[in-house]
């Protein structure tokens, strides 16, 4: 077996009903993983674009890429070689943890304190993935109570 | 004009010069059955059963080469026709499935036959519809034939609520379709198709590898002008019986787990495999670290996803088979000297003589491939062959003298038992001269035989053969073969009268166990034109042979088996 590479690979697709369904049915039907997956919008069009994190072999993501593409709906099928690529994680923490300390590391990772309530703080921090998974090791030391991550968006260079 | 959703479905209909419709009404489809009452511009026939609406369909797109038509109502009328659905997907036949569904404003309520028609069938179409505004309808259907029956050919399904066949909109069906991201590659690239002769011209010992993506292109005769012009042997998917006809010296016959000795050879010798429209399934290459190893590969093929899916290709080459297999030609006449593979055709031809397709007479019991001979014999190219799923599908590949394309129809990817009988109903609509036989077993007829109704009231004479062994053949033949003879579940000794059935629906019935009575049954139901059964009682413990075991090399063929 060949070894199985983490991959991102976006997809343009017509925004309809069920278009999202298609992509995800090809993924489980076909036994593909997909680590994570964001889906938006393109402003002023009437596509969408998915960005799908996954992984598998170079033969994999190939039928991976052309499976895609015999999706109607389908218009592009980007598979990135040189990106540049983004996440975002939300975590909340108990106020009475050390905020100075988690301000100062959300800021070393493109972030900041987004709101604050009585008990809790929420702060936002944007970065390259491998980069996200270094700030939530981090900040383990301050409780965090929930984290959320957006999964990845990419951009070709 | 401004007319309401059902008329739409009929008006498409007829502008897509559809002339025969197959299907099974019901609640939500209701407004449209209510239009086909008021027509008289296409045939409806009515089956008995939703699956087999579906296959007939299949049979008449696979007989006719167009698209085929089936129209079912909502819920279990849509679950029942999933079969067919997934069959003709894998398959690759263009069909338009057009089901109803209950009103939109009932949808997601657990309504009375409710079901996530297109949820279902998302996985197993090419593409499918939830039409949710009848202005949509014109559009949505003329994009469902043009997705059927471009690219790779399949399945389309149109899922209509019933309000909406019942609302009114503007129907114009002048439009060109437009899909921006719907364009299927039909010729080849040519400095590809270039390198691609070159290689064949340079190789020893080069081997066709025919698909069904041939018929479905259309492209059978251009195929046999390449073949006989470049003098290259010639292996044919099961998918494929027919492209080259049985009398072309340079067939070697069908490849794969119950292929012949020297197609299986050929393809394990060869050092370049020319790859048309055949998509390397599992049950043509065997074990694929050792599917012709060694051979660069040619691969045409509409659909890229095909391509190196299973064995890499040295040369991808995505297109139409007919139009590359054109340029191939035109490249291939200065290019290739035919004299260059005679030493390659003498290997064959030891290999045929080594190990021929062959069976053996038994004096007691009537052997089915015997059956299947002499119906080759006595109709040859008069007749279409459908067959069901099973051990009597592999003799009627293995030993029909197939004549031409589209002669042979058969449930190939998904394998589909209960396909044959509603398959060839759809055959005979399609192309009524032509006898439509069907060859069955005793435990396939069973699903999908209420279609005798079918076709006896819409006077569709099919021969239906049954070679009855009183067993599941093929899985009794796999349970002797690798379960030590374990044989659970398929000693079929209980069975109907199959006569007595046939008459019940207003058919013919024969009972035969000798060659006298067979040729005697086949020559009166012919002559009679009526919907037949031919129970023929075989040998109980015949086998398949030859045989690659699953996940085997194609050069390691059990050649036969001695029941003990």
């Amino acid at each position: 077996m060949e070894a199985a590479e983490r991959r991102v690979i976006s997809v343009i697709v017509i925004n309809e009903a069920s278009v999202l369904s298609r992509i995800t049915d090809l993924f489980s039907g076909r036994g593909y993983n997909i680590t994570s997956l964001t889906v938006a919008p393109i402003p002023e069009s009437r596509y969408s674009r998915l960005t799908i994190v996954t992984s598998g072999s170079v033969r994999v993501i190939e039928q991976i890429t052309k499976q895609l593409h015999k999706l109607i709906p389908v218009l592009k099928v980007i598979e990135h070689a040189d990106l540049v690529e983004k996440e975002m994680a939300l975590v909340k923490f108990p106020i009475t943890e050390n905020l100075a300390d988690i301000s100062a590391l959300c800021a070393a990772y493109n972030g900041n304190i987004v709101n604050v309530s009585e008990d809790v703080i929420i702060t936002m921090v944007a970065d390259e993935p491998k980069r996200v998974d270094y700030f939530l090791s981090a900040i383990k030391r301050f409780h965090p109570k929930e984290i959320v991550r957006s999964g990845a968006v990419a951009l070709e260079r | 004009m401004q007319i309401s959703g059902a008329q739409m479905v009929i008006e498409a209909l007829i502008a897509e010069k559809v002339d025969t419709l197959f299907g099974y009404p019901g609640g939500a489809i209701m407004n449209v059955y209510d239009e086909i009452y008021k027509q008289n511009s296409f045939k409806h026939i009515l089956t008995r059963h939703e699956q087999a609406a579906v296959h007939a369909a299949e049979g008449y797109a696979k007989a006719s080469g167009k698209v085929g038509v089936a129209m079912i109502t909502s819920g279990p009328g849509f679950t029942n026709a999933v079969t067919g659905l997934a069959d003709a997907y894998m398959d690759s036949i263009p069909l338009v499935v057009i089901s109803g569904q209950v009103p939109m404003s009932l949808i997601g309520t657990d309504a009375f036959q409710e079901i996530d028609a297109v949820g279902i069938s998302r996985s197993c179409t090419k593409h499918n519809y939830l039409v949710t505004d009848a202005a949509d309808l014109p559009r949505v259907l003329k994009e469902a034939f043009y997705i059927a029956r471009t690219g790779r050919p399949g399945p389309v399904h149109v899922d209509i609520p019933k309000d909406v066949t019942a609302q009114i909109a503007k129907f114009d069906y002048s439009k060109p379709v437009d899909i921006e991201t719907y364009k299927p590659t039909t010729s080849g690239n040519t400095r590809q198709i270039k390198k691609a002769v070159e290689a064949i011209a340079h190789a020893k010992r080069p081997l066709f590898y025919l698909g069904g993506g041939i018929i479905n292109s259309n492209a059978s005769e251009d195929v046999r002008k390449l073949v006989t012009m470049t003098g290259i042997p010639a292996v044919e998917t099961f998918m494929a019986r027919g492209t080259l006809s049985v009398k072309d010296p340079l067939l070697i016959s069908m490849l794969g787990m119950h292929g012949s000795y020297a197609a299986n050879m050929a393809m394990s010798e060869t050092d370049l495999v020319i790859a048309l429209g055949a998509r390397f399934d599992d049950r043509v290459t065997g074990k694929l670290s050792e599917f012709a190893k060694g051979a660069k590969i040619i691969h045409v093929d509409i659909d890229p996803a095909s391509i190196s899916k299973l064995v890499p290709a040295d040369f991808p080459i995505v297109g139409d088979v007919k139009h590359v297999v054109k340029s191939m030609m035109d490249v291939a006449k200065t290019l290739v000297d035919k004299e260059r593979y005679t030493p390659w055709l003498e290997t064959i031809e030891n290999f045929n003589r080594l190990h021929p397709l062959s069976y053996k007479e038994d004096s007691q019991d009537l052997k089915p491939q015997w059956v299947i001979q002499r119906v080759g014999e006595t109709l040859g190219d008069k007749a279409n062959i459908s067959t069901d799923v099973g051990q009597h599908q592999m003799w009627t590949a293995q030993f029909y003298p197939f004549t031409r394309a589209r002669q042979f129809i058969s449930s190939g990817g998904l394998g589909t038992m209960g396909f044959g009988f509603p398959a060839a109903i759809g055959v005979k609509a399609a192309d009524p001269k032509r006898v439509s036989i069907n060859f069955t077993g005793d435990g396939s007829i069973l699903m999908n035989v209420q279609e005798l109704m079918t076709a006896v009231e819409q006077k569709l004479p099919v021969i239906n053969i049954i070679l009855n062994n009183n067993y599941l053949g093929m899985v009794r033949q796999w349970q002797t073969l690798f379960y030590n003879k374990r044989h659970s579940e398929t000693d079929l000794s209980m069975q109907p009268d199959f006569v007595m059935l046939a008459q019940a629906f207003g058919g013919v019935g024969y009972r035969v166990s000798t060659k006298e009575e067979f040729d005697a049954a086949l020559k009166d139901a012919i002559e009679k034109n009526v919907v037949a059964f031919i129970d023929v009682k075989v040998h109980r413990l015949e086998n398949v042979m030859p045989m690659v075991p699953s996940g085997g090399s194609l050069f390691n063929m059990m050649l036969d088996y001695k029941e003990k």
